[in-house]
């Protein structure tokens, strides 16, 4: 019988949510890591048991924890992150150079061409990738190396390279996105990287056609229709039809376009959920109300999704790496809150039920669809 | 042998429940203990010290025999209780927080 195993990275932790394929009773395992900060779990797509997770903390730094049952078990792996050669300087918030120095892994991503290969993207900003299991870890340098890196600047939650998608049809092609920066993408595997941000435009920068300085949050595709990419950017929800050469805003309608994780339908490449958020100064829903937003047509025209939700007094936020779709034949849609809410809906967004209300701060959901 | 006490969440992560006791070759200084240390639970690598420069981490803390020993050279020989094995070198995460 087939189900699905929702990964939960927390504030102080990790949190493993089972359940049959009906998604309405839960197991819930954990935390893993108690009292660490784990900023992403993530499964392989090629061997779900094999689960990485980033786990890290103030005092002690980084570690990468694997487990090789589904998190019934984990071991520690790799966990040195040098920057290849000098690591140079970016641009510090008053403008001035300022070193890169290593804080943390933000996002791991198993690639889904060897279940041996998974990427890391890390702050200060840099993509590395092993190709022994995460045992260790090479920085793709060509990306911090391509000839902007040194005018990054962080955004308010660090310089972080936050998102890596891969193009399932092109091994070699890759999107990544860095806060301050915006979108890159290498067809060579991650030897050389261009700037992909035409058509964004981002208040306070003033050239318009800036190749870099976009606080993009987060970018997904459809896999059967790769050359799509979706965006939620720090304001603006946008769209690129070629691959990421240009970008146009699929605002449209929604109450806000303001907000941080974005999906696609697994099953519908035209169907996008969004979660808007009043704005960069107020990091909660509009009028203390939590909404899901569902496109059906590929963006513009939104509909709000709020059965299930509450429709007054929420004041959480949905972090970028927090929300995730299943693959079942009627597809599940999972968000997090920093409220320590995880949310399921088993019908496509038409109707929410929380599977845990109390847990830490959530920073990252993801799901596998298992047999 | 040296003794070493470990903070918690590091004692997890070696998968240790009290002290452990080290055999040290040679001068008993912070980087030998360290070196031993990371040696015998290779999941410490990183958490105390930066891999690439060996330098401390900013909230990490090494004190014994009442003295904190965060800010001596790493190849000086630490205290005689410590070298002795009477004392432990406590490795402590800096209070944070309010």
């Amino acid at each position: 019988m087939s189900g699905v195993r929702v990964l939960v990275g927390t504030r102080k932790g990790a949190f493993v949510l089972t359940s049959d394929e009906g998604r309405t009773r839960w197991d819930v395992a954990g935390p893993h890591f108690a009292g660490w900060e784990i900023y992403h779990v993530k499964g392989s797509p090629l061997d779900p048991s094999r689960l990485f997770a980033s786990q890290s903390g103030g005092w002690f730094g980084q570690l990468i924890q694997r487990s090789d049952d589904g998190g019934a078990s984990w071991s520690p792996v790799g966990n040195e992150f040098s920057y290849d050669g000098e690591a140079g300087t970016h641009q510090w918030y008053d403008g001035t150079p300022h070193p890169w120095e290593f804080t943390r892994v933000w996002h791991l991503e198993p690639s889904v061409h060897d279940p041996d290969t998974v990427y890391a993207g890390v702050e200060d900003a840099a993509l590395f990738r092993s190709t022994d299991g995460a045992h260790s870890w090479q920085e793709l340098a060509g990306l911090r190396r391509h000839g902007s890196g040194p005018s990054w600047q962080p955004g308010a939650g660090g310089m972080c390279l936050h998102t890596i998608v891969q193009d399932p049809s092109t091994a070699d092609r890759l999107f990544v996105a860095i806060s301050a920066a915006g979108v890159f993408r290498t067809d060579d595997g991650g030897g050389s990287w261009r700037p992909m941000n035409r058509g964004l435009r981002s208040e306070g920068i003033p050239d318009p056609d800036a190749d870099v300085g976009h606080c993009v949050h987060r970018i997904a595709l459809h896999p059967a229709r790769p050359d799509v990419l979706f965006m939620q950017k720090h304001w603006d929800v946008m769209r690129s039809d070629d691959a990421g050469e240009s970008w146009h805003e699929i605002s449209g309608n929604l109450p806000t376009d303001f907000g941080f994780p974005i999906e696609v339908h697994p099953h519908d490449p035209d169907t996008v959920y969004v979660v808007p958020i009043t704005s960069d100064a107020h990091h909660f829903p509009p009028d203390g109300k939590l909404r899901v937003y569902r496109s059906r047509v590929g963006g513009l025209e939104w509909e709000p999704l709020t059965r299930g939700l509450p429709q007054q007094d929420c004041y959480v936020n949905v972090l970028r790496d927090a929300m995730a779709v299943d693959s079942l034949d009627r597809c599940g849609v999972y968000f997090g809150t920093t409220g320590g809410q995880v949310y399921v809906s088993a019908d496509e967004g038409d109707s929410w039920a929380p599977i845990v209300r109390d847990l830490p701060a959530v920073l990252s959901v993801e799901v596998q669809t298992l047999p | 042998m040296i003794r070493v006490a470990l903070p918690a969440h590091l004692r997890v992560l070696a998968g240790v429940g009290g002290e452990v006791e080290l055999q040290v070759t040679g001068p008993v200084t912070q980087r030998a203990v360290l070196d031993a240390l990371e040696a015998r639970y290779p999941a410490l690598r990183g958490t105390l010290r930066d891999q690439r420069t060996g330098q401390r981490r900013a909230f990490v803390r090494f004190f014994g025999c009442e003295q904190d020993l965060s800010h001596e050279p790493p190849d000086a020989v630490l205290p005689g209780p410590i070298t002795a094995g009477a004392e432990p070198l406590r490795i402590v995460g800096a209070m944070a927080g309010g």
